[in-house]
């Protein structure tokens, strides 16, 4: 049944049926049958929608709880640039890894650097690219299931690069199994994540195969405990320049980071899921063919609006975009060996092992003369709906109630606007069972007599 | 009597949708195109096919909405093939020929700023479609029809 892992849980003990997640999904994928919401699994793109939605917080992400870095004998925390914004301005990420270093990680690894190598890497490929464009940031994992789910056709344009994530836990498992003598699975690579959705890139990732990470901690979880890590360290535990930071890694916090710092002129960057929706229809209607490279992110102003952070999203947008101004202005470059990157390029070391392929959404029927049928049907339904999409049919819309019941998931009796017509037909049928009943026909020829 | 059941059964399996385009509507322009892709998605029609239709009837509706004052897409779609017939009310093509040749264009400079006006959207469509009509009348409209086949290995 469970074709498809999914980062989010619905508590049903919490959940009234509200419908909010129903009306706020993108996709489409929520239904409130028997009074509780349900996911329909090849719908659901992990965006996270429904959990700030939901007015009971009956809807939970799954992400793993923070005893999990006790599983391994030794675990790294790989923060998400985002973690960087979370706090106020003059804290630097040196201090914020320090942190992490003093509540129970092992160590932890600046993902920035692996961004900065993957900036290069985005650059390198586009540099030599000369098939259809616009090529679409992979890093998304709700973007990459849209396209995956909604626009099959596009496939092909989304980056064969790896995430910065995946590349940072390839990295340090090479290099800490080496360092510590240990294997590769005692090392846990644990993930600080701004959104749900990294959950399942990393437990179901898009292409098939195996994550190089071992699972993801929210980073509403870890905050508490890292704010007061952080206070009671003195200014000798860790640098408080901003010599160390990679520009090209910081940019990867926010929505248009990578194409500035890279000063990509001919690219395109693209926020919140209905945004994205409006830019991959362009594309599919052969638009934005002369946009070299499209940054995608589910959420506003891009990771650092994960439904997961805990700063206000402005502030620590602001934050991100001030931070690449001052390195910018101080010309400070620590970013990885450009040469280097090139070489490992070259190796095909950036190139994600694996096809992502399309999971479309299952047609109405497999032969298209049936499909055309029911889709006939379909339409004749819905236009005897009301069409004003109110939900209390457990369907979103007037729309996919039609496609639910053409599908045999809903009765069309679920519509409230239709249970007059059902007690028309209900009381006729009554009608005719009491004049055939003993009852009344004595009752008639009393009447007679 | 067989030939009427097969003219039924014809009827029958066939969805017919009118579109109305209103020229100079930028706000709305694409709206169509994005409705008949979703109903092809639905059906289950191959990726590619759904591209070029998607592709074809976008260019066919910019072209009403910069060009003329009002027109009609009419689709209709049959387990055979993808029929789309767009009549608009409008200036007409004086050379129809010249109209054909890729990078030719007659778009005002404000449409180039919008990103319109490569002057490809009538060779696109030629392009993309397998059966491709045009007709027009100067001063009156200009008429297309475009049909786009499906696989028969979908059957």
């Amino acid at each position: 049944m469970n074709k498809y892992y999914h980062s989010i849980y619905i508590n049903e003990k919490k959940c009234e049926g509200r419908m909010r997640c129903m009306r706020v999904c993108p996709t489409q994928a929520i239904r409130v049958r028997n009074g509780k919401a349900i996911i329909l699994e090849e719908r659901c793109i992990d965006c996270g929608e429904c959990i700030n939605a939901c007015p009971n917080n009956a809807i939970m992400p799954l992400t793993d709880p923070f005893t999990t870095i006790s599983k391994f004998k030794y675990t790294m925390a790989i923060p998400s640039p985002a973690l960087y914004a979370q706090f106020g301005r003059e804290i630097l990420p040196d201090k914020v890894l320090e942190g992490l270093r003093r509540i129970g990680f092992n160590d932890a690894y600046d993902v920035a650097q692996s961004c900065g190598e993957v900036s290069f890497a985005i650059q390198e490929y586009l540099r030599e690219y000369r098939g259809p464009k616009p090529l679409i940031l992979s890093s998304c994992p709700p973007v990459v299931r849209l396209i995956q789910v909604k626009y099959p056709e596009l496939i092909d344009l989304i980056m064969p690069i790896e995430t910065p994530r995946e590349v940072a836990g390839k990295e340090i498992k090479e290099r800490k199994s080496k360092e510590l003598g240990l294997k590769k699975e005692d090392i846990g690579a644990i993930y600080l994540t701004p959104c749900p959705a990294k959950m399942i890139s990393i437990r179901q990732p898009a292409e098939g195969g195996k994550s190089h990470l071992d699972g993801a901690i929210s980073i509403k979880d870890i905050y508490a405990p890292l704010l007061s890590a952080m206070e009671s360290l003195s200014k000798s535990d860790y640098k408080s320049s901003l010599e160390s930071l990679c520009i090209l890694g910081i940019g990867w916090a926010i929505a248009g980071g990578i194409s500035k710092t890279l000063r990509l002129r001919n690219s395109l960057a693209v926020s919140g899921l209905r945004n994205v929706v409006r830019v991959l229809d362009d594309i599919e209607n052969g638009k934005l063919k002369n946009i070299d490279f499209l940054e995608a992110y589910s959420c506003l102003e891009g990771c650092v609006g994960g439904s997961l952070t805990v700063e206000n999203v402005y502030i620590s947008y602001n934050k991100i975009f001030q931070l690449i101004e001052d390195l910018e202005l101080r010309k400070i470059k620590a970013c990885p060996d450009i040469r280097e990157v090139r070489r490992k390029f070259k190796q095909n070391y950036y190139f994600r092992k694996e096809k992502i392929s399309p999971r479309p959404l299952k047609p109405l029927d497999t032969y298209i003369s049936k499909a055309i049928l029911k889709m006939k049907e379909k339409d004749e339904i819905y236009e005897s709906l009301p069409k004003i999409d109110c939900g209390a049919c457990g369907s979103p819309t007037c729309e996919t109630f039609a496609e639910d019941v053409v599908k045999g998931e809903a009765k069309i009796t679920d519509c409230i606007f239709k249970v007059p017509e059902r007690f028309e037909e209900i009381s006729k049928e009554l009608i005719e069972l009491l004049r055939k009943s003993p009852y009344q026909r004595l009752g008639i020829e009393k009447e007679e007599q | 009597m067989k030939l009427r059941k097969l003219a039924k059964m014809a009827i029958e399996n066939r969805i017919e949708h009118s579109f109305v385009i209103k020229g100079k509507d930028f706000g709305n322009a694409g709206n169509v195109s994005t409705k008949i892709k979703d109903l092809l998605k639905e059906i289950g029609i191959p990726p590619s096919i759904i591209r070029r239709v998607a592709i074809a009837t976008y260019e066919a509706e910019m072209n009403v909405v910069m060009y003329a004052n009002h027109g009609t897409l009419n689709f209709a779609l049959t387990p055979q093939k993808i029929e789309i017939v767009v009549d608009d009310r409008g200036p007409g093509i004086e050379d129809i020929e010249l109209a054909m040749q890729e990078g030719y264009s007659t778009a005002t400079e404000e449409m180039r700023e919008m990103g319109f006006g490569a002057g490809m959207g009538l060779p696109n469509i030629k392009k993309n479609s397998d059966e491709f009509e045009i007709t027009s009348e100067v001063n009156k409209g200009t008429k297309l029809r475009i049909v786009i086949y499906l696989d028969s290995k979908n059957e």
